[in-house]
């Protein structure tokens, strides 16, 4: 059974976003809305990391079930670069690829989660699949809230 | 006829009245020292400009200046009361200090001009712009206190003439949520209550509502009700207390912050007790799986923790809610203004639809507002929406709102929701946004971070425009200065809280150069040149009653139909209720009667957004989850505040609103009797905490957040441990800093934080971190009134409690009973002794 290789891509993948979603709301210190919703939406990765690594022992893998730290000294670092360049314009095109790379690496997860789905309505368990269901909707709300804050933010900084 | 001092007896003298009965009359009136009634030349229609209640009154006039004002007994919502601000606040009209001629900076000074000059200055920098960056460069930013008129006539020049996407008023400060609530919950923005449900009702909720002190007539009716046969249960949220929850059956004071996890446990006690309208939820509704499984996750043991309410208590309140017969619901800015605001609506309105309360006497949710006009705010199209509750994402409204303005749809932006306020000011930092038009507000001391606003506003590379009728603080920070009309100078219609219409007409002249809204925006219009797509000119109108008729024509068919309504029908008698048209010729009480709903995906105003991370739902979504258009029922987790308090910062800091104050005091402080009631800024503080810190009655204090300090005496109230309040009215225009501090801070929102709901895009004035620390001892009692829920605790001397200065007498009329005092047996205390106290 590969199911395990799928879980193991999936705990990376999740905790790739809960770190990307970390730094983009550091960098966007003084976007406030991005800079609450990112870190809130990070924790629900970072819980998904702990039910991943939770579950993913009965297919014979051992996962870290502690997402990866912030660095804090780091945030404090780009909080405030993020306070200094919140006056240039030049700010707002990192946003638009801050915003870009979350949603595509929430399409990531979301396609893993399917993949997890998929394999445990196959063999029937339904505990994985009450997990893969649950997260797999919170990842689809990060996914439209990255979408949604691309759509929204891109025209007065393009054509600005 | 009985005198009253109104400023001591804020509600006036009781008419008690029974469940299913009419609100008796009593007329309300006060007229200048020396005049009275028969010596007025001539009495002139309004309602009232000072909070959103829409009380409809007269203005007295003689020899062209404003005299006095009496209530409007005809009146479906006020039966002729008046309200404190209303009988006093007329005054701040004729003010020595009012705008009188336009203003421009030359030099980095403000010095007088001529409207020629001003009007040009607005007009070639808004044309550069445009040539130099588009519309994007500009951004509109209007009030909840001009007249609808006025909104449709700037939502038409921005959306339709300039193209810009940046418009949006202070209703965003106060009433975004309740539209947003309302979009969430029935597709589309519309009051389903009517201040006659009061006349029915047998349990009034009110959520973060301190009705008593921001819509006083409305807590009088309410009063009213509590001393007649059979009175209402009253739940009150609040963690004040307040004069409601003083006569509440259930008071709950949660944790600032915590209302989710409170309306999740009371939804949960209902729902498990099967205190539910299955056959409504069955043929009226989508959503109610989610709700049960959201609300299963909060069993009133868990609140408790999370909201300091201990469990029996929320329990009691279910059970009242869950066993009334006709259950109205209000809803205010103690939920709007915290965390997780339209979430916290949004389940109040759950509450009605799954006990199938609504469209029927009794039966109502009122989500309120704060302003005189900010449901015209919200119509119009000035507020972030679009005009006639149009949905931006509907192909099929943008042609339409085209057809209306006979412009081509791609000059309508529609591509994403209109900038909300708070983004605008972010564009303004950033520098993108570099044209903004204020009118009718004072953001220099409205908005949430004072000293990042005063930054923003005092660029040399943001031209500011201001439109007002004083030198406020923001005005001082403008590049050009516009002196406008107010209420009693022009003529123009609003709207309150629960869609009434009302005609308010122009009793005297306008003092100077000062001219009517309305006006500067058609001037505007005309000298950029703004054409339709047929080189006619795009605002077609030139008087109120012409704009008028343009907007009558928008609302044709859309929820706030108003073609039914003319000046004609809005003279003498009383307001009228939207929608309004040749099927409701004398307007609508109550909608969603029958279950029926706004909320069909090619109707409806908006398809909503995730109330959590605030992301826009999908067209194609909304089509499958509720293709016929029924109420949506919507669940939302607890999620806590962002600025917990830390070791720090250990109390949470509140701000709001004091009876006697609107806003940032630029009318009420002009008012002898309003200002003398509360006449300069404290904080409210709990016994518990007032012992800990060591402060007595009227110490001096220093409130401090990572943002900033303020300073203020100490009242100790009857709210919350832990919790500190402020109210927000206190700015500098009348202290020697004129727009910022001169040392210690007085504005509230010096301290609050930068931060907003992400569905409604209200900021968040009620959940901040702070600390508190005395500076020095006082030498009497803070200046707090005494009768409202900055009430003090303990003992206090008589002499230094609330009361009027001597003339605050107002009249109180009450038919069939020419005075009243002690004797009648009313349950008011009598006007002999209230007399005896001036």
């Amino acid at each position: 059974m590969k199911l395990g290789l799928v879980l193991e891509q999936l705990h990376r993948d999740e905790d790739d976003l809960a770190q990307h979603l970390l730094r983009v709301s550091e960098r966007h210190k003084v976007d406030h809305e991005i800079y609450h919703l990112a870190r809130d939406l990070a924790k629900w990765s970072q819980q998904h990391v702990r039910e991943i690594a939770a579950i993913a022992g009965r297919y014979g893998r051992e996962l870290d079930p502690e997402p990866k730290g912030e660095n804090t000294l780091l945030e404090k670092i780009r909080e405030k670069g993020s306070e200094l360049v919140g006056r240039d314009a030049e700010a707002g095109l990192l946003l638009l690829r801050d915003l870009r790379e979350a949603y595509i690496k929430a399409c990531g997860v979301s396609a893993d989660w399917e993949l997890v789905a998929q394999a445990a309505q196959g063999i029937k368990h339904m505990d994985l699949l009450e997990v893969a269901q649950r997260c797999h909707a919170q990842n689809l709300r990060q996914m439209k809230w990255a979408n949604g804050k691309l759509k929204e933010s891109a025209t007065q900084i393009l054509v600005s | 006829m009985g005198r009253i001092d109104r400023i001591a007896e804020p509600w006036g003298t009781r008419t008690p009245y029974g469940s299913g009965e009419t609100w008796p009359v009593r007329v309300d009136t006060h007229l200048a020292e020396g005049v009275d009634a028969e010596s007025v030349d001539c009495w002139v229609q309004t309602a009232s400009i000072l909070h959103s209640n829409g009380d409809a009154m007269d203005i007295a006039v003689k020899d062209n200046r404003m005299v006095g004002v009496r209530g409007r007994a005809s009146d479906r919502v006020n039966h002729g009361r008046l309200g404190p601000k209303d009988l006093y606040g007329w005054q701040a009209n004729s003010s020595p200090d009012r705008l009188t001629r336009p203003l421009i900076r030359e030099g980095g000074k403000l010095v007088e001009t001529d409207w020629e000059t001003a009007m040009d200055r607005v007009v070639a920098r808004s044309k550069a712009l445009l040539a130099e960056q588009g519309p994007s460069a500009l951004g509109f930013y209007t009030t909840g206190q001009l007249f609808a008129e006025e909104y449709y006539t700037l939502g038409t020049i921005a959306h339709g003439g300039i193209g810009t996407n940046h418009v949006d008023g202070n209703t965003r400060l106060c009433t975004a949520t309740a539209a947003e609530a309302l979009k969430e919950s029935f597709g589309c923005d519309g009051q389903p209550g009517s201040y006659t449900d009061v006349d029915h009702a047998d349990v009034i909720a009110l959520y973060g509502h301190n009705v008593a002190e921001t819509q006083t007539v409305l807590w009088t009716r309410m009063l009213d009700r509590l001393a007649g046969p059979n009175p209402p249960k009253i739940i009150c949220v609040d963690p004040r207390l307040t004069e409601v929850a003083r006569a509440a059956t259930v008071h709950l004071a949660p944790r600032p912050g915590t209302n989710v996890a409170l309306m999740n446990a009371i939804l949960h006690h209902i729902i498990a007790n099967g205190w539910v309208d299955q056959d409504y939820i069955q043929a009226h509704t989508v959503g109610f799986q989610d709700l049960e499984k959201e609300a299963a996750k909060y069993p009133p043991a868990l609140a408790a923790e999370i909201t300091g309410v201990p469990a029996g208590k929320i329990e009691e309140a279910a059970q009242i809610l869950g066993h009334a017969e006709r259950l109205l619901s209000t809803v205010l800015q103690g939920f709007y203004q915290s965390n997780q605001g339209t979430a916290a609506a949004v389940q109040v309105n759950n509450i009605n639809i799954i006990r199938g309360m609504l469209g029927k006497p009794g039966c109502g949710i009122l989500q309120m507002n704060g302003q005189p006009t900010a449901e015209n705010t919200r119509e119009c199209g000035a507020d972030g929406d679009l005009a006639a509750f149009r949905n931006w994402s509907n192909d099929a409204h943008i042609k339409d709102l085209a057809r209306v303005w006979n412009v081509d749809p791609m000059s309508i932006p529609h591509y994403s929701p209109p900038t909300h306020l708070m983004q605008m000011m972010r564009y303004a930092e950033d520098g993108s946004i570099r044209m903004l038009w204020v009118s009718g507000t004072n953001p220099a001391v409205s908005l949430p971070e004072l000293r990042r606003i005063r930054s923003i506003l005092a660029q040399d590379r943001l031209f500011l425009v201001v439109q007002d009728i004083f030198l406020t603080e923001t005005a001082q920070l403008a590049d050009v200065v516009l002196p406008a009309a107010t209420w009693g100078e022009k003529t123009g219609t609003f709207t309150n809280a629960d869609r009434t219409v009302h005609l308010s007409e122009k009793a005297v002249d306008p003092p100077g150069e000062a001219r009517p809204d309305l006006d500067i925006f058609i001037d505007y219009a005309h000298r950029m040149g703004l054409k339709d797509k047929d080189g006619e000119p795009l605002v077609k109108w030139d008087s109120p009653e012409s704009a008028f008729e343009a907007w009558k024509e928008c609302t044709r068919g859309r929820p706030c139909d108003y073609t039914g309504i003319t000046y004609g029908k809005l003279r003498g008698g009383s307001g009228i209720q939207w929608p309004c048209n040749e099927e409701n010729p004398d307007g609508t009480e109550r909608i969603y009667a029958d279950g029926k709903f706004w909320a069909h995906p090619e109707y409806c105003e908006t398809y909503g957004r995730d109330l959590i991370t605030g992301a826009p739902v999908d067209p194609t979504e909304y089509k499958a989850l509720n293709p016929e258009g029924r109420a949506i029922i919507k669940a939302a987790e607890y999620v806590p505040p962002h600025e917990l308090p830390s070791q720090e910062f250990p109390l949470q800091l509140i701000t709001g609103r004091t009876l006697f104050h609107f806003h940032t005091r630029t009318k009420t402080a002009r008012a002898p009797e309003l200002q003398a009631a509360a006449p300069d800024v404290w904080v409210e503080v709990s016994a518990h905490d007032a012992g800990t810190y060591g402060f007595a009655e009227g110490d001096l204090a220093e409130v401090a957040t990572p943002r900033g300090s303020v300073q203020a005496k100490v009242r100790i109230g009857g709210i919350r441990d832990g919790v500190v309040f402020l109210p927000f009215h206190y700015g500098y225009w009348d202290t020697p800093g004129r727009h910022e501090p001169d040392g210690a801070g007085r504005a509230a929102n010096e301290l609050t934080i930068t931060e907003w709901d992400a569905a409604s895009k209200q900021p968040i004035f009620k959940t901040a971190a702070a600390r508190i620390s005395k500076v020095r001892s006082g030498d009497g009692p803070a200046p707090a009134p005494t009768n409202t829920a900055s009430a003090p605790a303990g003992d206090f001397p008589a002499e230094a409690r609330t009361r009027g200065i001597p003339s605050a007498l107002a009249d109180e009329e009450i038919p069939g009973q020419g005075t009243h005092g002690p004797a009648d047996g009313n349950g008011g205390s009598g006007t002999d002794e209230r007399e005896a106290q001036l």
